[in-house]
């Protein structure tokens, strides 16, 4: 009962078996004491409030949130954390499943997972799958769709996965081990010591003009704060994703547009800048009227958010072919209607993070990041410096799809350490992760679908406002390419698509696995049951009949010449359909429990719309006979290392094994081009082929060997046979460069693209992926709750590059589009956490069944193409599609929440009488 | 930074809780939640380290859970059936790490009207004991959660224990239903839960139904009470409930859901947990 220092004497606890002792204040977050005191970064921080997991440890035997526990409460305690369990280099039982399955692909859960599944099998050698569910249930992961984690912990005892191999082969991940020791680095984890903390101040207000008065007195009162840095302290105050839209400040100058956008920073020690409320700061807000909805930002007379944007209208774009109107009216059967989808939030389990110092006239960023050539140029753009003085070394990335494909954290540690000359780092909290960052864009679209007698397309109309909130970001992406897609992935021959991008004071809306694409297809595929409906066809049928087939044209005038594979992804689910019908059929003899099935397709165009997107990839042999692969494809969990390095294995004929990878680092790779819009595998794929065909053709020029000959290499010396006849390359031989390299390879690809004219016509992408779902679902009248019993999915990948990555991407998808249809909406100031705002858990996603097709796209590497977000956009339709067949609602807007569902089967019970 | 007291004894909990206020923290897992990006500045009273008052003991005519019990040891104690409901609430909060963790307790001084443990205690007729220099106060569990966040807790007393009698008759049985848009880490839309003893006759001798977030603090339902109590088991008892049963609920809209939406499935779960009470008596 002593008072300051309260932490004296130290605590001492058992940490993975070693006694250990800290000085820290007992009240202190024992995962902070772990992380910080201790240096075991592998216990992670994804919400400090119970709600994620991330940080489950075992405390004596028990799982325990570490971010929940007093470190005074471990004291004299054992603790157990993700770095205790494996025995040396050796991963246990459990680690290895998870290698093996794919259990990881960001990784940042999965200590959390492992701790929870470690104590679960402590207790219980041989566990079912559902007390699997009841165990691990308290961890979130955004990535995987837990159905790996699950058959991980059922499968400990399961065979080994190929460590390596080259296209087409179901090895691990390459760079897998890190993410289940714990030894992987993310945002959070390697801060240097001494380094200054920065927190941001944000604004409670979604709209106000403000004034910061004399900051003298706060110096003065805390005198470990070091700076505070605002709108003035920003040399070009203003970012954006298009060159001609840098229209977000870094910190907000005299106007907050959203709430919870940064008015300033704080830098200083971490105990002062935490320590300082917000309420403390001289700012004065003077609140002005917001907009929140699109028809009210557009309304006449609406409060202009920004004040050089008439309308509050950022962009419109669409697609026009034939005449739309005069083929409806002519068609045998319309449907229409109005969709709405919400603010849907990424939830990435690591909330961003990232540290920054200064060497010499350059200033060096260490952030999680999907996009390290955009982060550069535009820290250096915001900094006043050229590109070349600002380098980007991401991090492991703990999840993006998409939320990190914008600025977070990057201009306001590189500028706090460019200005200050010491490492500064910053690490956003949960609440201020969701409230800052980027959504998808909420929709509101109205579209009309005829056909003929036989339910043949006839015509689509469909015009989509997208609410982009306070700042343009990725608006126009979407304005973009949603016109494009909007017609499904089927041939109609009258097409007017129309999309726009709306300002209001939400949220900035960014990029979010499907730009636009998944809202979209809500409508399509609700308006093809109608018409299936209105016909009288099978609902997968009226998709076949219209399936976009190899030589059709798109609406934009783009002839699909190859890899169109979604017909042979219904002819695979057909059998599927059919069994889960009949199987609906009869189960449907209960009242108050029902069952449904229905049906998705989607199609999306594979990199950006109508731009440039090239990525280059180098690789390079050093005298030593290192293959190295500089690689500047981010891989945020995806799995993007370990595909492009099986390509290059492919191309290069040498085991993936021997590659060493950069990945990443501006400074030491080419732009790869972000990861986003299911590029790298398509796009960075086929430029990491390439370079490693230049590199091969270079080492067998070296012994005039055939296009035949086989390399192996052998430390300083490559060994060339071609055709019986062996050759040797010493590699000491050769000249070395100054990047210490013999030999080089390299590869640049651009999808071949055009632009497109005043009526959306053109090529706006090189390939398209293609799929179709089947949900399968239950019903519960009287409480309007849905539970999704199994999805089977089919996908056209042009080519698996890697079975397992694959699956991992759909299973996720399918979490994701599970959570757009009947849980997830960010409502700012309302959800600003992971207890109100709501992802699938363990028991919400059921079964996946996923069907690889492979119908192969002769630009792409092995013939394979994207499918990041293809997983994603048929998962909502199938589930709404699914509750329509199972309880006679159609759900035109998502989330299908229970009160929502329930006012609609009531509403159908009084239509009905 | 502000102080931190582990005591050892109840005693000299009490007397720090008499000289000042503090923040008492038990399992941190409502504590912590409310600080995220805040600076961790109360003075607290960490009262986990008081042997004596974690466990579940059958005292003759009552048992008692002590102040520290978490809902693990609720899962895993051995517990008559009438115990059901308790049970099943404790595997829906949170996940393992929260129920391994949060207090029984703590659920109950925290006063959220989502809280799992308020309708089951409730309908196990449980009181609560509330300690002080002054002595010990034993307050009907009605009369100690007033609403939102609001009990009836001075500051210079700690929740000691909650206190459950035992039913008459060995016929009994305890149940609870949650509903959430997801299986698992949600907050309840509306849950419900009831305990129902039967006579040698098997004919309901007592029953307490209490429903969940959809009024400031959960209610019982008396009227629906009144009228279940001497009807035959057998005799679908859920349906004896009618909306006018549901007077004492005053439901909000929030994001979870709307107020029509809560009184209308506050009554699918009522009935649906009292048929599967009495399908097990």
């Amino acid at each position: 009962m002593s008072e300051a220092p309260a932490f004296d004497p130290a605590i001492g606890l058992t940490v993975n078996g070693k006694a250990v002792s800290v000085a820290a204040p007992p009240i202190k977050r024992l995962a902070d004491v772990l992380r910080d005191d201790l240096g075991l970064t592998g216990t992670k921080i994804g919400c400090n409030a119970g709600d994620c997991g991330a940080c489950t440890v075992r405390l004596d035997g028990e799982q325990v949130c570490a971010c929940m526990v007093p470190v005074g409460q471990a004291a004299g305690r054992r603790v157990e954390t993700v770095e205790g369990l494996a025995d040396g280099s050796v991963l246990n039982d459990l680690q290895a499943a998870f290698h093996n399955h794919g259990a990881a692909q960001c990784g940042i859960c999965t200590p959390g997972m492992l701790m929870a599944a470690i104590d679960l099998l402590a207790r219980n050698s041989s566990p079912t799958e559902a007390e699997v569910l009841d165990s691990l249930g308290g961890v979130l992961c955004r990535c995987t769709g837990y159905r790996k984690i699950v058959d991980a912990v059922l499968d400990l005892a399961g065979a080994a996965a190929s460590q390596d191999g080259a296209v087409g082969a179901r090895i691990a991940k390459i760079d897998g081990i890190p993410k289940v020791t714990g030894a992987e680095r993310y945002g959070a984890d390697a801060v240097p010591d001494g380094a200054l903390w920065l927190r941001v101040v944000r604004t409670p207000h979604h709209s106000a003009d403000f004034t910061i008065g004399d900051m003298g007195s706060l110096f003065a009162n805390y005198p470990g704060l070091v700076r505070v840095l605002t709108a003035a302290d920003v040399p070009f105050n203003g970012f954006g994703i298009y060159p001609d839209l840098k229209d977000q400040p870094v910190l907000a100058d005299g106007v907050v547009r959203y709430r919870g956008e940064a008015v300033a920073a704080l830098v200083g020690d971490r105990a002062t800048v935490e320590s300082i409320a917000d309420g403390d700061l001289p700012i004065e807000y003077r609140p002005r009227p917001a907009v929140f909805d699109t028809e009210a930002a557009r309304a006449d007379g609406a409060p202009l958010v920004q004040a050089d944007k008439p309308g509050n209208l950022l962009i419109e774009g669409g697609v026009v072919t034939g005449d739309a109107d005069a083929a409806l009216a002519e068609s045998a059967a319309v449907a229409d209607g109005s969709f709405e989808t919400p603010f849907v939030e990424h939830a990435y389990i690591e909330p961003e993070a990232g540290w920054a110092e200064r060497v010499g006239d350059r200033v060096e960023v260490h952030v999680t990041t999907q996009a390290p050539y955009m982060d550069r140029d535009e820290t250096a753009n915001v900094l006043g410096l050229v590109a070349e003085q600002v380098r980007i070394v991401p991090t492991a990335c703990g999840g993006g799809f998409g939320g990190k494909l914008d600025l977070s954290v990057q201009p306001l540690v590189g500028l706090a350490a460019w200005l200050l000359d010491r490492p500064v780092v910053c690490v956003y909290h949960r609440p201020e992760s969701m409230a800052a960052s980027t959504k998808r864009h909420p929709s509101k679209i109205r579209a009309a679908f005829g056909c003929d007698e036989a339910g043949k397309l006839t015509a689509v109309t469909l015009d989509a406002d997208f609410n982009t909130g306070a700042y343009a970001s990725w608006g126009p992406t979407v304005a973009g390419r949603v016109p494009v897609h909007a017609t499904g992935p089927y041939r109609v021959p009258n097409v007017e698509t129309r999309g726009r991008a709306i300002f209001t004071n939400g949220p900035p809306s960014g990029a979010f696995r499907g730009f636009g694409v998944p809202q979209a297809a809500i409508a399509h595929e609700t308006l093809m049951d109608d018409l299936a409906e209105a016909r009288g066809i099978d609902r997968l049928e009226i998709r076949a009949i219209n399936a976009l087939r190899a030589g059709d044209a798109t609406a934009t005038g783009h002839v699909l010449e190859a890899s169109v594979g979604l017909l042979p992804c219904l002819d695979a689910l057909r059998p599927h359909w059919q069994a889960a019908l009949q199987d609906t059929q009869s189960f449907n003899r209960r009242t108050d429990i029902r069952r449904g099935v229905g049906v998705g397709c989607m199609w999306y165009g594979i990199g950006n719309t109508s731009m440039s997107n090239p990525s280059t990839m180098r690789l390079g042999i050093a005298r030593d006979g290192t293959l190295m692969f500089f690689n500047g494809a981010v891989d945020i969990g995806q799995g993007s290392n370990t595909i492009l390095t099986q390509i290059c294995a492919e191309a290069l004929g040498v085991p993936v094994s021997r590659f060493r990878l950069v990945m990443g680092d501006t400074d030491r790779t080419a732009d790869g081009g972000k990861t986003s819009a299911s590029r790298q595998t398509f796009v960075s794929g086929k430029a990491a082929e390439l370079a490693a065909l230049d590199l091969r053709a270079k080492i067998l020029r070296q012994v005039n060997a055939g296009p035949e000959a086989t390399i192996h290499l052998d430390g300083p010396t490559i060994h060339v046979r071609d055709g019986g006849v062996d050759h040797r390359i010493d590699l000491e031989t050769l000249s070395r460069g100054d990047d210490g390299l013999v030999l080089r390879g390299e590869g640049t690809f651009d999808p071949p693209t055009s632009p497109l004219d005043e009526r959306g016509q053109g090529v706006p992408y090189a390939t398209y992926g293609f799929a179709a779902q089947i949900a399968v679902v239950e019903v519960d009248l009287e409480l309007g709750t849905t539970k999704p019993q199994k999805i089977v999915a089919a996908h056209d990948v042009g080519r698996a590059i890697n079975p397992i990555q694959v699956e991992g991407q759909i299973h996720g998808g399918i979490a994701q589009g599970l959570g757009l249809a009947l849980m997830e909406e960010y409502l700012p100031g309302r959800t600003e956490n992971l207890h109100d705002y709501l992802i699938p858990t363990f028991g919400d996603v059921p079964e996946i069944d996923v069907i690889i097709v492979e119908d192969p796209e002769p630009l792409g590497p092995f013939g394979a193409k994207g499918v990041g977000e293809p997983g994603l956009v048929p998962t909502a339709p199938a589930i709404l599609g699914a509750i329509r067949h199972a309880a006679g609602v159609r759900m035109t807007r998502v989330p299908a929440l229970p009160h929502r569902l329930r006012a609609a089967i009531l509403a159908k019970e009084t239509r009905d009488g | 930074m502000g102080e931190y007291l582990r005591p050892s004894t109840v005693d000299e909990a009490l007397q720090a809780l008499h000289s000042h206020d503090l923040t008492i923290v038990a399992g941190g897992t409502d504590f912590y939640p409310a600080r995220v990006g805040k600076p961790l500045d109360d003075d607290v009273l960490d009262v986990s380290g008081i042997p004596g008052l974690r466990g579940i003991a059958d005292n003759g005519d009552h048992w008692r859970i002590g102040a520290c019990t978490t809902w693990t040891d609720v899962i895993r104690a051995d517990l008559p059936p009438w115990f059901g409901g308790l049970k099943l609430a404790a595997r829906e909060v949170g996940g393992v790490q929260i129920q391994n963790a949060g207090t029984v307790c703590g659920n109950l001084c925290n006063a959220s009207p989502a809280a799992d443990g308020v309708p089951p205690l409730l309908s196990l007729g449980a009181s609560v004991e509330l300690s002080s220099v002054d002595g010990v106060h034993v307050l009907p569990l009605e009369d100690f959660v007033l609403g939102n966040r609001k009990t009836a807790r001075r500051a210079d007393q700690m929740m000691t224990a909650v206190i459950l009698p035992k039913p008459a008759g060995d016929r009994s049985g305890g149940h609870f239903l949650k509903l959430g848009a997801r299986k698992y880490l949600v907050i309840s839309i509306v849950m419900v839960g009831a305990t129902v003893s039967a006579d040698e006759d098997g004919r309901v001798a007592s029953a307490r139904v209490a429903v969940g977030a959809c009024s400031a603090a959960a209610q019982r339902l008396p009227g629906l009470e009144a009228v279940i109590v001497g009807r035959s088991l057998g005799a679908c008892l859920g349906d004896a409930v009618t909306n006018a049963h549901l007077d004492p609920l005053s439901p909000i809209d929030d994001v979870r859901g709307s107020a029509d939406y809560r009184n209308d499935v506050a009554l699918t779960l009522v009935r649906r947990t009292l048929n599967e009470l009495e399908a097990r008596l």
